[in-house]
């Protein structure tokens, strides 16, 4: 039988390792695991690569993961947003490493490493430093620069709803990295609103089908990051 | 003094008396030339104001790179729902006939060539169309550039909407962009508060002026020679 529901966030965090890459779906709070984040935070695994769009909000979710001291290293399109405190001056002071990544080439990276292709070229930050020391090749008469697919050894993300095999969908432009990190994390790992049962999601209307998934947690009324960020919470 | 640091000093002394077009009014001028059917991304600031101004009788479709086509406008309180935001991370809506999609696809959308227009904002704009707007290189600047590099290397046509110089008054339009750059060659139009500019292979054309703002005030604060093409 397969069943891939667990009991808790901490059970579903349990192996991740110091070291490890680890993908964060979101897109500043829509889509953010935060109860994952949260019990990644207790769990304690430290020296992280960490790969979302951003860096984080006030000090909860993945902003208390970095301010924590468990990232090592954040590959992102967008480090600062309006609240932002905890990278800014963990950069400054040279504490955290950050590759500064174009957000359509750090999703196609990141479909590239879930579909098993090492690299592609894209026409995205030719003539910017962001090419630098990159290999550049003309396609009929154009210029591209080369980038390298990312995989990850885990990815935490949060969907609407979950059957036991894995199949989801997504609320709204909650979706937005979930489906591709799913697919490069050698473990993916969802929180979601809603188990279902299976037949329950019309299989025409499966965002991410279930075999990119390995642990499921349902979180009924997940906490919500711009909230916490406006009462000045701090997790842990 | 040279006419040009005379014409920088006069731009700042006159961004206060409030000539040439407003936000608003660049914004509207800039959606007169967004056509009917046209998928669109507009970026933060003045380029949201875009979405406003699309002549009646024009179906016009905005995507926002975070994963849907079809947004409407901010929500009510009751619409209100954190995981329908815009690029900028603000709350909107979605109209009927709006899509979800992934980040994959919405910049496969992006650079697979589907997107019409995109506005956005300039630091600095050359005389090739260089567009310069994520960076100004400073060495203590956290460096943040989102989708902008997607959008100026994908969509079919970049206009710029931006005010003609600094606040205190340098060129914007230069030779060539000082600041990293975004994209190389990739601007078609610029939007200012005083003119319209085409970016052409023979250079920079003016191809029309705000109320009561002439050639030789707006080339004075200009760091390339324009092709005046207003009768």
């Amino acid at each position: 039988m397969i069943n891939k529901i667990v009991e808790s966030c901490a059970t579903a965090i349990a192996d991740i390792k110091d070291g490890d890459t680890v993908m964060i779906g979101g897109f500043g709070e829509a889509g953010s695991p935060i109860e994952l984040i949260h019990a990644l935070i207790d769990h304690g695994a430290s020296n992280l690569t960490v790969i979302n769009n951003n860096t984080g909000s006030g000090r909860v979710g993945l902003a208390a993961l970095i301010e924590n001291g468990q990232v090592a290293k954040m590959i992102c399109s967008y480090p600062r947003t309006a609240n932002s405190l905890v990278f800014p001056e963990l950069y400054r002071s040279g504490k955290i490493e950050l590759e500064l990544v174009p957000q359509g080439t750090l999703a196609e990276r990141i479909r590239a490493g879930g579909a098993g292709i090492p690299a592609f070229y894209t026409k995205t930050s030719v003539g910017t430093p962001l090419a630098d020391n990159k290999e550049l090749r003309s396609f009929e008469g154009d210029d591209y620069v080369m980038e390298r697919g990312l995989k990850a050894d885990f990815a935490l993300i949060k969907s609407k709803q979950a059957d036991r095999y894995g199949n989801l969908i997504f609320n709204k432009t909650a979706r937005n990295f979930a489906p591709i990190m799913a697919m490069a994390a050698t473990k993916t790992l969802v929180q979601c609103n809603e188990i279902v049962e299976l037949g329950d999601i019309d299989p025409e209307h499966v965002v991410t089908p279930g075999i990119f998934i390995n642990r499921i947690i349902e979180v009924k009324k997940p906490q919500q990051e711009s909230k916490l960020v406006k009462e000045g919470v701090v997790y842990p | 003094m040279s006419n040009e640091i005379q014409g920088k000093q006069q731009t700042a002394m006159n961004q206060e008396k409030n000539i040439g077009w407003s936000r608003e009014q660049m914004a509207q001028r800039c959606a007169k030339d967004i056509e009917d059917g046209c998928y669109v991304n507009l970026g933060i600031g003045i380029p949201e104001k875009v979405a406003q101004y699309v002549p009646k009788g024009r179906e016009v479709i905005y995507h926002t790179e975070n994963g849907l086509l079809g947004m409407g406008n901010a929500p009510s309180d009751d619409e209100l729902d954190p995981d329908l935001i815009n690029a900028g991370k603000k709350p909107v809506t979605a109209i009927p006939g709006a899509s979800y999609f992934h980040h994959g696809d919405s910049f496969a959308m992006i650079r697979g060539n589907h997107i019409d227009v995109c506005v956005l904002g300039a630091m600095q704009v050359s005389e090739c169309g260089d567009l310069a707007n994520w960076s100004t290189g400073a060495p203590d600047a956290i460096p943040a550039v989102g989708g902008a590099m997607d959008l100026v290397a994908g969509v079919k046509t970049i206009y710029i909407i931006t005010q003609h110089t600094t606040k205190t008054g340098a060129a914007k339009i230069l030779p060539q962009c000082t600041f990293p750059l975004t994209g190389k060659g990739v601007v078609s139009r610029i939007y200012s508060d005083l003119c319209v500019i085409d970016v052409t292979k023979k250079g920079l054309v003016l191809t029309e002026l705000a109320p009561d703002i002439s050639f030789d005030y707006v080339q004075a604060r200009t760091d390339v020679t324009l092709i005046n093409a207003v009768k």
